[in-house]
């Protein structure tokens, strides 16, 4: 790839993100307020505390482990809408393993944890992933469905046969505390950084944190992640070098629901200790936009995630300080996606036309030449 | 300045990362002449063809057509000025007519932009009545032979009033029956005065058929000379910048033992018909079995269920004695077998990969490449450092990507890497096709090289001369089978012709036979 390439690949998103912020404002300004102050606000609430800050942070952990899971299909062809339900069944399975095994000591259990939030969004990510290889049903259909199912079964579960007992609430018991991640507030003061007990922030930072890791390592380093590219570049060249497309297509699946099963690390694990019905409310969909502003690539799945993370941190202070709905922060978000795809697209096209290829008519996604590196 | 001339382009330089593809490069084409562009892989032909069209803008340079300087540099402006390019992937929607196809995308829409078929269908008839195209308006794309599509191409072109028409390698897809006849059609259409400026690597062609040649090297510009005042070798030293053999010697074959055997092979395509019916061949280690045919009866077929991309429906694949009908792709490369694939960028390369990754595509998971699930990028670095030296990649870098590489250099880096690792049998799909005549020489020598240290090797070749210098024996497929089969050296390219249209008692297949020799495409459901 050139250096104009690479630069406009990195250039796009943030002129995107300044972009949506300009449109934002216009929006603030139409509804009678001063775009200035808004956003002061917005970042004040992101940014203006260590609390603020270890909120975001918060916020970031689901949002990459998600959008680790949209964009590592992505690297397969694979367009895995799936992450809601995937996390969802992670959540389950990690509570239901939580309830079993409450006798474990924490050393034993939290790893044990882990490996059941992972296994549980794998198996979910499972079924369209061998559909897929196996009938060439489209995964973007049967994804969607999969969501559908894990919300309506796990609300099932908990609010029929898991329920706390005594409880109005549609929730499960706490899990066992040996199964809690412990919050960073605590190391976090032996290094200096005043990070108030009550903040959320815990240790599947720093998962999440592995989690980018591991996927860019499976990726780049890996046997099976140079047949996950190729496959996903090129399922005929893949085919002709003795890769078994459908098994590829299937290991891509699993993995990447393995990471958005992984949001129970934060939610059950780290922060709730229990499974709230509907408790998500669309992480796994912001998994995908989250995804595309990071071009799909894992370090830029973190730095999309931290962005989103701080919008919607920022959001809650100019909802309780200001008249403008918190609707306004939505708005930003789905402008800067838009902006990042069309931006994208421009991008491309002016590459695409200094290095002498003919303009790309996008591909169909589950074709998607990969190419972002 | 003068108007003899259709393009003037002075000083045209384009820069890429990795690759100073055009230097300095001027490149006169006078009105109404065939102007051919030869030179090495890499030299930078396409990309200057690319210039003239729009499709990529110089860093440097001017470019003035019909004396004239044009002053944008996309395509419409180009087109604008009469400048057509017939693409080498044909861009044609197989479900429609050729009228509708002729129509399709052209600029700009009169009638308030509704589709006018009946007016294209009028024109079409009349363009191919006046350069003898033979096409039907009315015929669908999907039922025309590679040959027809080109001239679809070409009429596509003209009907958007081309006067200078572009080919890049035209003639690298065709039989050698369709070249000939493409050739009477750019005669036609010089006659008619329009101007033509094609690329290619077969020097003959040039020869035969243009009035001037530009020579490039290196990105730059090595000479420009008259046709009829110069020789192929002459072409060659100023390409190559030195001798080149063009033709390689063959010394009798030592066969050994049998490596590959197939016996009474059959296959099925979509359509549920015999793509391949009762095949019976025999390569031995040390030899070469070369098999000829009009592309699209049975060759990409029968490559394709010996290297396990396609199943069997009766027979049997035998490799170094063992029964492996049917084994997957991956246990066949186990096995020893390389393949080299006849379309490199469908099924020989994943673009997008660096050079150094696709170097190893289908030994990717073995040792030194792989170990216990983990890549060793070391050596797969200094895999690709040694294959890029051995073959001559250019450019030398095997951190490039590989989609940005000249079409013959993609070609290069899958001979090399199939060439490498000493197989057992080796099956070669038009292994030359699109590399200069220096790499010619170069596969053809290796060829004959591995044969001689036991190889058994498979070769498909739509160049007869090709099939004729390098096989020790010659087999001959149409509509699914082989009809015939001859020793090398023993038959001459008249009687393999007729052969492979389906002559000489070859039409017991009783499947309907089109005027040029073709089985209807879509059973055999090759491209
Ligand atoms: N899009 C691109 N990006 C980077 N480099 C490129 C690109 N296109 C061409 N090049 C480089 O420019 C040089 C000239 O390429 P070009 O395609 O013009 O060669 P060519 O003469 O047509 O060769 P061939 O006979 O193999 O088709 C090569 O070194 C090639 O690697
Ligand atoms: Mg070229």
């Amino acid at each position: 790839m050139s250096r104009f390439a690479r630069l406009s690949q990195l250039l796009s998103p943030l002129v995107a993100v300044a972009a949506s912020f300009l449109v934002g404002g216009l929006v603030v300004v139409a509804i009678g307020e001063n775009p200035f102050h808004i956003y002061a606000i917005l970042f004040r609430g992101a940014f203006g505390s260590v609390d603020a800050i270890g909120l975001v942070l918060f916020n970031a952990v689901p949002l990459i482990f998600t959008g680790l899971a949209v964009a590592f299909a992505f690297r397969a062809g694979l367009f895995n809408i799936g992450g809601e339900g995937q996390l969802y069944i992670g959540a389950f399975v990690c509570t239901l393993a939580g309830l079993a095994f409450g006798g474990l000591p924490a050393l034993v259990l939290i790893p044990l944890l882990i490996l059941a939030s992972a296994a549980g969004g794998a198996l979910w990510a499972a079924v369209p992933g061998f559909l897929k290889a196996r009938f060439g049903v489209h995964e973007v259909i049967n994804t969607i469905m999969m969501n559908f199912i894990a919300v309506g079964l796990t609300s099932y579960f908990v609010i029929n046969m898991l329920r706390e007992p005594g409880q109005m609430t549609p929730q499960t018991s706490e899990i066992a505390f040996a199964g809690h991640l412990p919050r960073l507030a605590d190391s976090l003061s032996l290094i200096g950084i005043p990070l108030p007990q009550a903040n959320p922030l815990n240790f599947s930072l720093v998962l999440a944190l592995g989690a980018v890791l591991l996927a860019w390592y499976i990726l780049y380093r890996t046997t099976l992640g140079y047949e996950i590219r190729a496959v996903g570049m090129n399922a005929k060249a893949a085919e002709y070098a003795g890769i078994n497309v459908r098994r590829t297509l299937v290991m891509a699946m699993v993995l990447s629901g393995a990471f958005a099963g992984l949001v129970a690390t934060n939610e059950i694990m780290g922060f709730r200790h229990r499974f709230l019905d509907n408790f998500s409310s669309g992480l796994g969909f912001m998994g995908i936009a989250v995804a595309l502003l990071g071009k799909n690539t894992p370090l830029g799945v973190l730095l999309a995630a931290l962005l989103f993370a701080v919008l919607n941190t920022g959001a809650l202070e100019i909802d309780i300080f200001t008249d403008v709905p918190r609707e306004l922060i939505l708005v930003l978000q789905a402008v800067t996606i838009i902006l990042v795809v069309v931006g994208n697209e421009v991008f491309a096209r002016r590459v695409a036309a200094r290095e002498g290829r003919a303009a790309g008519v996008p591909l169909p996604v589950t074709e998607a030449s990969g190419e972002t590196k | 300045m003068s108007e003899r001339h259709a393009v003037q382009m002075r000083g045209i330089t384009k820069r890429y990362p990795r690759a100073l593809a055009n230097d300095r490069v001027d490149l006169d084409v006078e009105v109404g002449e065939v102007h051919a562009i030869v030179g090495e892989n890499g030299a930078g032909k396409s990309t200057i063809m690319k210039v003239l069209y729009g499709l990529t803008p110089p860093d440097e340079g001017s470019i003035s057509l019909w004396g004239k300087e044009l002053s944008g540099h996309r395509p419409a402006d180009a087109i604008r000025e009469g400048v057509g390019m017939v693409h080498q992937h044909f861009m044609l929607v197989d479900t429609l007519t050729v009228a509708e196809n002729v129509v399709l995308g052209a600029e700009p829409c009169s009638h308030g932009c509704l589709l006018d078929v009946a007016a294209a269908r009028e024109r079409v008839r009349q363009l191919s009545s006046e350069y003898g195209l033979s096409l039907d308006p009315d015929d669908l794309i999907e039922n025309l032979s590679v040959g027809l599509e080109q001239r679809v191409e070409i009429v596509k072109v003209l009907y958007r009033g081309a006067k200078i028409l572009i080919l890049d390698e035209p003639t690298g897809v065709l039989t050698p029956q369709e070249v000939r006849e493409l050739f009477v059609i750019l005669r036609a259409l010089r006659e008619a005065g329009r101007t033509i400026i094609f690329i290619t690597h077969k020097l003959e062609e040039v020869l035969e058929l243009a009035d001037r040649i530009t020579v490039m090297r290196d990105g730059r510009v090595a000479g420009v000379v008259s046709a009829a005042a110069t020789t192929k070798e002459e072409l060659a030293r100023m390409m190559v910048g030195r001798d080149v053999l063009l033709r390689v010697t063959r010394e009798e074959a030592r066969p050994g033992e049998p490596v590959l055997q197939v016996a009474g092979l059959s296959a099925i395509g979509r359509k549920g018909s015999h793509v391949l019916e009762g095949i019976d061949l025999e390569v031995r280690s040390g030899e070469i079995l070369g098999v000829a045919g009009v592309q699209g009866n049975g060759q990409t077929e029968l490559v394709e269920v010996i290297t396990g991309l396609r199943r069997a429906s009766a027979g049997s694949v035998t490799v170094c004695g063992r029964e492996t009908t049917n084994r997957s792709p991956r246990q066949m490369r186990d096995l020893g077998v390389a393949h080299i694939p006849e379309d490199r960028q469908a099924r020989g390369l994943v673009l997008g990969f660096t050079v150094a990754e696709n170097l190893i595509l289908g030994r990717h998971h073995r040792k030194p490449f792989s170990s216990r699930g983990l890549l060793s990028l070391d050596d797969i670095r200094t895999h690709a450092e040694r294959l890029i030296e051995e073959h001559d990649l250019r450019p030398r870098d095997p951190d490039g990507d590989a989609g940005h590489l000249s079409g013959g250099n993609q070609q290069k880096l899958i001979v090399a890497r199939e060439f490498d690792g000493g197989p057992a049998l080796l099956v070669a799909s038009q292994p030359t096709r699109g590399v200069d005549i220096g790499a010619i020489e170069f596969v053809h020598t290796s060829l004959l090289r591995m044969r001689d240290q036991g190889a058994a090797i498979l070769l498909i070749s739509a160049e007869l001369t090709e099939i004729m210098t390098l096989s020790d024996s010659i087999a001959v497929m149409y509509g699914g089978k082989i009809v015939a089969q001859f020793e090398g050296g023993a038959v001459g390219e008249e009687e393999l012709g007729v052969a492979m249209t389906g002559g000489a008692g070859a039409s017991a297949g009783g499947s309907a036979v089109r005027s040029d020799g073709r089985p209807p495409r879509h059973e055999m459901g090759a491209r």
